[in-house]
């Protein structure tokens, strides 16, 4: 589908998707007019894309002081990198295992990876809930982070990474004195570079958006991800402090935003990957 | 050779080590039996090759040499003791893979540097940084560093030291992949069909080097491959196997000249050997229309089978030899060599002969031909395929050689 | 252990079960703590949510006893799982259809020509990346009855405003539509892989066969060679559709009186604002039922069928 269209159809085109991009970046738009504008100017009947009078300061200021928001992003960051980390610590040996090792129960444990795809996070929700109350770590870092430490689908992505990498390279390892370990981190690991970055972006994407399980897990503040801060900043507010509510907005989805316009193609490839095998 | 004669050999070579012992060696894979009690002996220094079809265990007996499989039953033996229970980097030894197997995100140097940096350095000293805490890490990796280079040197891939895999060509991966097994100086060097990845032309040239390098390493090579001509040119000694035991393990030139197994015979040699039925007839063997003058000792009416290299069996008129008759169906000149197919009616595949083209260049497909079997080159086998020994067979032998 | 690593060689084709050790050290090293991981948050907690189900259990109780199916009994019998229920199968109805739809034509669209193909995909694409809770808000400002960018456009193009949010017969429709603006983008991307993996020559093909009009080649190829991708999209869309739950909670906390209560609402409600464990759990179960049934339909039905990647 590489030829060009006429000039006719080509405008049609043209017609069609920037109306259609205009309703995807009405809220983007809308959000980042709205943080730089006095409450008055956003409470009234007529929408100016241009600020009458610039607010962006007094907004991002009070968005960042009434709510303890950096500390909010930094938690985000700390949680989903700790996510990210476990998860390919506790991944790639078993990946590597599944796809190039001979042992006993295999067939076992990969049939257990594939029901365990099918679970959703939210159906586990509850138990995992009495547990983490039961041994006290509700509202921890570790309360965040535990129940990511095994993505299956990190499990199963990896392996069928690994499955295409040649036996013989595993081989000569052992004989140049690699333990099962070292072979994993130093030879798996880097010729799977690709894969695991597409699974590093699903992951982070995921779990720094993730409102359903922090909400039920923390509930001291010192502990909030940026959606939950956001959330929590709206009901304080009561909902209609509008500029700081939207300033604290787009604060809280600028590092992917950002990620994203840098590394788009990593970032679309990424999520492609893993909604397909998923 | 027996034990003790196993320590005199090595005392004779006081500096030479990989002497290898392969004893009752079996393997299976689920109901498949792989290895079916394989015994094997090499010198330190010998280059052995294992000569056979896909399938038939060669592989698998390297690798667990090697100790990348671990054996059924039998057992391994380097150098008088048990590597039974050695990892494979204990083992001393080194290995080239057919696919190469050189790791694609380091370069050329580090590739070649991975044996000694996992032998010479510990885990903690490996980790990024430590070099520059440890005297001893740095002096090791200086070591390394000089060994890469000699090694690279000896090999001319020194301009390719900082490429990666990905950006060479096969025979510069071949030559890394010798150098990563070479700059471990190991006491054997398995080889897993290092060649056939490579084209036509590179691989007789890496034939030569591979020779080349054994002579001036003087270390013991056991090579794998399915290709007749590696195993020919190279080796010291040959082992055919199939089906998971060795049909004959001897010089290259005994396997050619005295097959002990037909299936040795039919598979060494190209084109491949004239092979007719036949049956033990009053002293002699009658095949394809003929009475073959071969002692045999058997009874009468005996099945046996026997067979004639091309480059043996003759059109010439002027050689003594029983005739078989048949009819010229089908000829290839290559040049230098004629070979002329003959279907006669003992046999299914008509037989082939290599000819000067002199002696036979006008005879036309279609035409009437006579086949002579010199009968000093033939030989004969039982209805297993095993070699008959043929009676009075000595004064024949010393005729002919 | 490392000295027994040897013995655990790569795999080589037709390799039997024969030989191995009922105790592998390798192995267990190495899948082991996934496999321990496993069993604590995902298979375990399977099994406790159904047994919990058919418990009284209260967070934080002494006790707990086993009352059988009485929760599910009770649930049926209760409007507001009616009306989760049915509300929940509503949006799914809705949101998979229109956004599984828009995206395919975005994608064919953006794909049908070279200008301007990457700032197209990036715009439809950011959706999907911007975290919803936030975006939740922006479309609940933007839909506030009085001095919303919505209304405010309406209006001035001649029709009467709504509230959108406070309109119980409305309200689900508007989730409906935040659920489509945010998941158009996937479904698109999904589309792309679709379309790039469809062989250049069979467009060649069909020209050469005298599918002259972009419709006759759309029909004659690309249709057909999407449609495994298109049922796949419609699945895990599906799927995701039934999870909804943060716009609900952070804009209508599924009111006004019940009208946008969904499945994932009610089991959050019922289980960590009144803690009533078991009874939550007996919601998650048929949560549990439609997504794995969905899942089911996606491996035994789809995979045989689908061959991209």
């Amino acid at each position: 589908m590489n030829q060009e269209l006429g000039p006719i159809a080509s405008i049609l085109r043209h017609v069609v998707l920037l109306f259609g991009a205009l309703i995807m970046l009405s809220p983007f738009i809308v959000m980042i007019v709205t943080s730089l504008k006095p409450q008055s100017e956003i409470l009234s009947a007529d929408f100016t894309l241009w600020p009458k009078t610039w607010y962006a300061v007094e907004n991002y200021r009070a968005a960042l002081t009434s709510t303890p928001l950096l500390l909010y992003m930094l938690n985000g960051v700390i949680v989903t990198v700790a996510i990210f980390v476990l998860q390919v610590l506790v991944a790639l040996p078993a990946a590597y295992a599944l796809a190039k090792l001979r042992f006993r129960f295999r067939g076992l444990m990969f049939g257990a990876v594939l029901l365990c795809l099918l679970i959703p996070m939210h159906a586990t929700a509850i138990p995992v809930y009495v547990l983490l109350f039961k041994l006290g770590l509700l509202n921890t870092y570790a309360s965040l982070i535990l129940p990511f430490a095994i993505s299956v689908f990190g499990i199963f992505l990896m392996r069928q990474f690994f499955l295409t990498v040649p036996d013989d390279i595993i081989d000569a390892a052992r004989i140049d004195g690699m333990s099962e370990f070292g072979i994993v981190w130093r030879v798996m690991l880097p010729t799977a570079v690709p894969a695991v970055i597409a699974f590093g972006i699903f992951s982070v994407v995921a779990h720094w958006n993730d409102y359903f399980w922090p909400l039920i897990a923390v509930g001291d503040r010192n502990l909030f991800t940026p959606p939950l801060g956001i959330a929590y900043f709206k009901l304080d507010e009561a909902g209609t402090n509008y500029g700081p509510l939207m300033a604290a907005a787009t604060i809280a989805i600028t590092p992917l935003v950002i990620g994203f316009l840098l590394a788009q193609r990593r970032f679309i490839e990424g999520i492609t990957f893993t909604g397909m095998k998923s | 050779m027996s034990e003790t004669d196993q320590q005199s050999s090595c005392a004779g070579h006081a500096s030479r080590r990989g002497a290898v012992e392969i004893r009752g060696l079996t393997k299976s894979f689920g109901a498949v039996s792989v290895l079916k009690g394989v015994d094997l002996r090499i010198a330190p220094g010998e280059f052995v090759t294992i000569l056979g079809p896909s399938g038939c265990g060669k592989s698998t007996l390297m690798r667990i040499v090697a100790g990348l499989e671990r054996q059924d039953g039998g057992e391994i033996l380097i150098d008088g003791g048990s590597v039974d229970e050695m990892r494979p980097s204990a083992r001393d030894i080194a290995m080239v893979f057919q696919s190469y197997a050189l790791y694609p995100h380091l370069t050329v140097r580090e590739n070649i540097a991975v044996p000694l940096r996992m032998r010479e350095l510990s885990a903690v000293q490996r980790l990024p940084g430590a070099r520059l805490l440890s005297a001893s890490a740095r002096r090791a990796v200086r070591e390394a560093d000089r060994a890469v280079r000699d090694v690279a040197a000896l090999l001319k891939i020194e301009p390719l030291l900082d490429r990666k895999p990905g950006q060479l060509s096969g025979g510069q991966k071949q030559r890394v992949a010798l150098g990563r097994a070479m700059v471990r100086k190991p006491r054997v060097f398995l080889m897993d069909e290092p060649l056939s990845n490579l084209d036509a032309e590179l691989r007789v040239h890496m034939r030569a080097e591979i020779a080349q390098l054994h002579r001036s390493l003087g270390v013991t090579f056991i090579y794998v491959t399915h290709d007749q001509a590696e195993a020919m040119t190279m080796s010291d000694r040959v082992v055919v196997m199939m089906n998971g035991m060795p049909l004959q393990i001897a010089p290259p030139e005994e396997i050619y000249d005295d097959p002990a197994d037909l299936a040795v015979a039919r598979f060494v040699g190209s084109p491949r050997i004239n092979v007719l039925d036949g049956r033990v007839q009053g002293g002699g063997i009658a095949a394809a229309g003929v009475v073959l003058p071969l002692a045999t000792g058997l009874a009468d009416g005996t099945s046996v089978q026997v067979a004639i290299r091309p480059n043996r069996a003759t059109l010439d008129p002027a050689v003594a030899a029983p005739r078989v008759s048949g009819r010229l169906v089908h000829r290839e000149n290559l040049g230098s060599d004629l070979f002329l197919y003959v279907a006669t009616e003992g046999s299914a595949e008509p037989l082939i002969v290599r000819q000067d083209p002199g002696i036979a260049g006008r005879l036309a497909v279609g035409e009437a031909a006579e086949v002579g079997l010199p009968v000093e080159h033939v030989y004969v086998f039982d209805a297993e395929g095993r070699r008959i020994a043929l009676l009075a067979s000595d004064a024949r032998r010393r005729a002919h050689g | 252990m490392a000295d027994q690593a040897y013995s655990r060689p790569a795999v080589r084709g037709g390799a039997g079960r024969g030989g191995l050790r009922w105790f592998d050290p390798v192995a267990a090293a190495l899948a082991g703590p996934a496999l321990i991981l496993m069993l604590i948050f995902l298979i375990g907690p399977m099994v406790v949510v159904i047994l919990l189900s058919l418990t009284d259990y209260q967070l934080g109780a002494a006790s707990l006893s086993f009352v059988g199916l009485h929760n599910y009994a009770e649930m049926f019998g209760d409007r507001t799982f009616q009306k989760s229920l049915a509300n929940t199968l509503i949006y799914v109805g809705v949101v998979v259809p229109c956004s599984v739809l828009l995206g395919l034509g975005a994608a064919l669209l953006i794909e049908a020509d070279r200008r301007m193909r990457g700032f197209y995909r990036a715009v439809y694409f950011l959706p999907v990346m911007a975290t919803l809770i936030a975006m939740a808000i922006v479309w609940e400002f933007m839909l506030h009855p009085q001095f919303g960018v919505v209304n405010l456009t309406l209006e001035a193009i001649g029709i009467p405003g709504q509230s959108w949010l406070q309109n119980p017969s409305l309200v689900l429709f508007t989730l409906c539509g935040i659920g489509i603006w945010q998941s158009i983008g996937f479904n698109m991307v999904l589309f792309m892989a679709g379309l790039t993996a469809i062989p250049s020559d069979l467009y060649e093909a069909a020209s050469v066969d005298g599918a002259n009009r972009a419709l006759d080649r759309f029909r004659l190829v690309t249709w057909p060679m999407l449609g495994p991708v298109t049922l796949f999209v419609i699945v895990i869309t599906s799927i995701r559709s039934f999870q909804v739950f943060d716009t609900v909670q952070v804009i209508t906390k599924g009111g006004p009186n019940k009208a946008s209560e969904v499945l994932l609402h009610t089991m959050y409600t019922e289980g960590f604002s009144f803690f009533r464990t078991g009874y939550a759990a007996a919601l998650t179960v048929i949560f549990l039922l439609f997504v794995l049934a969905l899942s089911a339909l996606k491996v035994f039905v789809l995979d045989k069928r689908t061959h991209y990647a």
